[in-house]
């Protein structure tokens, strides 16, 4: 079946930053070899301007391609855009980080704009084998970036950590798909869903939910599965901490909506699934992070925390849910890239200044800086004027309104606890004088715009997040039918 | 006119917001940055009076209302609107802040201009949780007091500085996330946030499920309200918090902040809950009369001026939670009265204290003595708001003391009793810290040569000592606007008092 024009439409985002991805592996080897390779960035941020507008035009020819594999829907052109806008924002903040570090690298842009191909993919792909090829996309990308400090020990660590936990999660992964084709006859989501509700529900799909969930927990970084997280921060680049903290998080996150709520919503087993996943990542998160010192795996801790308070609203009903799930996204990618950001600034050469005492005085010495980091780690606590709080209103309403009262509790009560170690930076930022006499700090103007987008993001999300809370209900109504 | 009353409250509550976003355009010059905020707060002072002049006293219900839609889905309401309380607690706000500048005038010298933003971003804040008719609404200004009150705790503190704003940001926010379930909770069932419809929709018996949940929502507003008061035996974090904090942080702090607890108390756990509020009465009452006579007991010996100050606080504001749930108008109206003469004496009292700090840079009443001698002015002005603080018939302490008690009487004897030993002694641990500090000899010779009050000190109390003053001669002219808006706030409480019989007249 020869496909139509239009279903080139339906993927053009996608087309835009591959074509854009495979112009920056050909135009790199050209540049000699001392080039600090900032055209190739520059090439890399139109390109994915490009696949930004791209979504729009992919916006506007709703509906199925590809024999029924892909699926645009309001639902996969929210997760675009967030995954889009963050990979600008990396874009943007990598050409001073790549100049400061010495990277001198024209496939890291390439590498980040295939992993956007991937990830981008995940949130339209409604066939098990499209999201399982497209996960591997994005997966690939990130476990090199993860590498690309290549001189460095722990980069090493983390790139191979990565590789090795991720390659067993994906297997996981795919073994529930070829289970759940054992008990469904088909690998689509939506034909899959319309087979488990009408016959009888099998062990065999049970079992294959479960194993999907294992997969994708793994991508999320949602406990049990998440030992690797603080590791891997610790070790990976900076911006690509920022990048694998958000984008392939909500892509993973997008996935599980669809496969939990849209496939298999029928089946009641998973929810008490969910259920513990979120309160282990909640506590087993926040726990963690209270004892760190390195800002780096203090804020993977954390990640750990949201990726928890994100599965709660997956335990509520689908209609709360899902909208509340794509909100927290959307805003957890805000303010987490804005922050990782900053981090990525500060940390100078060789990722020097990565601990908490590193901070004391960064309120005198750099006032905008501490400023903006303390609105996204005010954003994280959950206060309210920024998108976080509006994320954990969203989730803990959801829960409430699908009567999960203890769940709720424990996801209250964990918000109390986060507030500990988030403060604690904003402490050492603004009441502890500076170690040594080191020099005021300038924002170079690539930082600057993306600190700008995320700070602007983090705050609309808390102000008037009434447009973009109705856009989620609306999609996922769509995704849901 | 029309449109001024409807917007004016919105004028108050974001002058020093648009001030301090003003002040983050402005040269690092210390003058000028002090002026403009001054001004800035005078400006809004001035404005607020507006609120007392045009409000009709008898007309009970809320005045100056304003009600928009923010964020259609869930619904929240940009709901302003304020009572005889609110107004008056509105207007201490205002009157309080231009002090707090003139106070820090000298005495903060590093990060002159972070300083005044966020004294400006505070004011705004805790305007806000007086005006707001709106849960959400409410919730949102009253989780942003926390950041601006522990940056100025831990920024521009004394010694433990920083343990002291960790620990008052850790137990109130911590307290303040009950808060926020029993929110949600109720506008998960109810729709709304709206306070006056869900107020009316409580009273009709229209939320589902209420009648498992209230004790369980009564004690998520009533904790975080009692963290901030704070009750006995919540009360820790804030000897520390007061101790370490800059002068203007604890003026704002006793004379602002403290009163969203006991203000939330009545509006919400009262206005919601009356039922409830009756059931839990009796244990409140008693923590109330612990904390009055604890807090006196604990103030008697400190060896800190400062420390002593704060623990009076813990002190009053029982006598305030005493009143309220009394449940008796007369101890309603003198709980309302005593957090607004407490706001104005314990805020020159915390005034005092800054004073002295910045010529002897300690609080340590062993390095005082004989102070009035080289410091006749300081010493007067020290005497009068003792004496205020203390409850001296024509001053502002006594006129509330005095109510509140008399409202525990009708409710039941004995509270009347015991909370009346506090005044006792409250007498007791002021006037001896008075004697120690003032008279005697002066045994420090660097004593004696310290300066007497400046101009800038003056301006700042005076007013306090004046407003002192009105209260104690002219309490009516507070309590006409006072006593319609208790009544409101009473009425579902009286009329289920016969049923209960708990408490007898």
């Amino acid at each position: 079946m020869i496909p139509a024009p239009s279903d080139y439409l339906r993927i053009l985002p996608e087309l835009v930053l591959a074509l854009a991805g495979i112009l920056v592996m050909v135009v790199d080897p050209l540049l000699p070899a001392q080039n600090d390779r900032r055209s190739i960035g520059l090439l890399a941020l139109a390109g994915s301007v490009a696949a930004l507008a791209a979504t729009f035009i992919m916006a506007e020819n709703p509906g199925s391609a590809f024999s029924g594999m892909v699926r645009v829907d309001g639902f996969s052109v929210f997760f675009h855009v967030v995954i889009v806008s963050v990979t600008i924002v990396v874009i943007l903040a990598s050409f001073e980080y790549l100049k400061v570090q010495q990277i001198r690298l024209g496939e890291y842009y390439g590498l980040i704009l295939f992993g956007a191909v991937g990830m981008t993919l995940m949130s339209s792909a409604v066939e098990l084998v499209l999201v399982f090829i497209s996960l591997e996309i994005s997966s690939i990308s990130t476990y090199i970036l993860a590498g690309f400090r290549r001189r460095v020990a722990t980069s090493i660590e983390s790139a191979l950590k990565y590789f090795l936990l991720g390659s067993f999660a994906t297997a996981f992964f795919l073994y529930g798909i070829a289970l759940m084709f054992g008990a469904t006859g088909s690998t689509k989501i939506y034909e899959i869903s319309a087979a488990l509700r009408n016959g009888p529900v099998s062990m065999l799909a049970l079992v294959a939910v479960g194993l999907m969930v294992v997969g994708l927990g793994f991508k999320v970084a949602s406990a049990p599965f998440h030992v690797w997280t603080p590791d891997v921060y610790e070790g990976a680049p900076a911006p690509v901490v920022a990048l694998m903290s958000t984008a392939p998080k909500a892509a993973a996150f997008a996935v599980l909506l669809r496969i939990l709520f849209a496939a298999a919503g029928s089946l009641p087993a998973w929810h008490w699934l969910v259920w513990v996943l979120a309160a282990l990542s909640m506590s087993l998160g926040n726990i963690g992070a209270l004892v760190q010192t390195n800002i780096k795996r203090l804020l993977a801790y954390s990640s750990i925390a949201h990726a928890g308070y994100l599965l709660v609203a997956f335990a509520a009903a689908p209609e709360v849910g899902v909208p509340a799930a794509m909100f927290y996204a959307a805003s957890y990618a805000a303010m987490n890239v804005g922050a990782f950001i900053v981090i990525s600034h500060f940390a100078n050469q060789n990722e020097r200044y990565v601990t908490l005492d590193d901070y004391a005085g960064l309120g005198r010495r750099a006032p905008a800086l501490a400023i903006i980091l303390t609105v996204f780690l005010l954003s994280l606590i959950g206060i309210p004027m920024t998108g976080g709080f509006f994320a954990k209103f969203y989730v803990f309403r959801a829960a409430l309104a699908s009567n999960l009262i203890a769940l709720t509790i424990i996801g209250v009560i964990n918000s109390a606890i986060a507030a500990y170690y988030y403060l604690r930076i904003i402490v050492v930022m603004y009441m502890r004088d500076p170690r040594e006499q080191a020099p005021a700090m300038k924002i170079p103007a690539g930082v600057g715009i993306s600190l700008a987008i995320s700070l602007i993001a983090t705050i609309y999300l808390g102000v008037l997040p009434g447009r973009v809370l109705d856009y989620t209900l609306s999609s996922a109504q769509q995704m849901l039918k | 006119m029309r449109s001024l009353n409807t917007s004016i409250l919105t004028i108050i509550t974001f002058l020093p917001l648009a001030g301090a976003v003003l002040l983050l355009l402005f040269p690092r010059r210390h003058r000028d940055i002090r002026v403009f905020a001054l001004f800035v707060t005078l400006a809004d002072f001035l404005v607020s009076l507006h609120l007392p002049a045009n409000f009709h006293r008898s007309v009970p219900g809320f005045q100056f209302a304003t009600d928009r839609l923010w964020i259609s889905s869930p619904s929240i309401h940009y709901h302003l609107g304020i009572d005889g309380v609110s107004l008056w607690l509105v207007v201490l706000t205002t009157f309080l802040t231009p002090l707090c500048v003139l106070i820090s005038w000298n005495s903060i010298r590093d990060r002159v201009k972070e300083f005044f933003i966020l004294l400006l971003v505070l004011e705004t804040a805790l305007l806000g949780v007086f005006v707001a008719l709106d849960l959400f609404l409410f919730y949102v200004f009253w989780e942003s007091t926390l950041i601006p009150m522990a940056l100025l705790i831990g920024m521009y503190g004394h010694g433990q500085r920083i343990y002291a704003a960790v620990k008052f940001f850790l137990y109130t926010m911590i307290a303040s996330v009950f808060m926020l379930a029993a929110i949600i909770w109720l506008y998960v069932k109810s729709g709304t946030f709206d306070f006056v419809s869900l107020q009316n929709l409580i009273t009709g018996g229209q939320v589902p499920g209420l009648e498992h949940a209230s004790l369980a929502l009564f004690l998520g507003f009533f904790v975080a309200f009692a963290v901030k008061v704070p009750l006995f035996p919540l009360h820790t974090w804030l000897p520390d918090a007061h101790t370490e904090a800059p002068t203007a942080g604890s003026v704002l702090l006793a004379g602002v902040l403290l009163k969203m607890g006991t203000y939330g108390m009545m509006r919400f756990n009262l206005g919601l809950f009356p039922e409830e509020s009756q059931r839990n009465a009796p244990w409140i009452i008693v923590l109330a009369i612990i904390g009055i006579v604890y807090g006196a007991w604990v103030a008697m010996v400190q060896t800190s001026l400062k420390r002593l100050v704060a623990y009076s606080s813990v002190s009053h504001l029982g006598f305030v939670v005493l009143g309220i749930f009394s449940f008796t108008q007369i101890g309603a109206v003198g709980a309302v009265f005593v957090m607004l003469a407490h706001g104005v004496s314990t805020g020159a009292l915390f005034m005092l204290c800054g004073i002295v700090f910045d010529r002897k840079h300690t609080y340590e009443i062993k390095a005082f003595g004989g102070l009035a001698t080289p410091m006749p002015v300081y010493a007067t002005f020290f005497l009068f708001i003792v004496l205020a603080s203390a409850g001296l018939p024509l001053l502002n302490g006594f006129v509330g003391e005095f109510l509140v008690l008399s409202g525990a009487f009708q409710a039941r004897a004995l509270y009347g009793v015991l909370a009346a030993t506090g005044v006792i002694w409250s007498a007791c641990y002021l006037l001896w810290m008075y004697q120690r500090v003032f008279y005697g000899k002066v045994f420090d010779p660097e004593n004696s040569s310290l300066p007497d009050l400046f101009g800038y000190e003056k301006a700042a109390l005076w007013p306090a000592a004046l407003v002192a003053l009105a209260m104690g001669v002219a309490p009516l002219l507070w309590i006409e606007a006072i006593d319609p808006a208790v009544q409101t706030i009473l009425l579902p409480l009286t009329q289920w008092i016969p049923l209960s019989g708990m408490i007898g007249h």
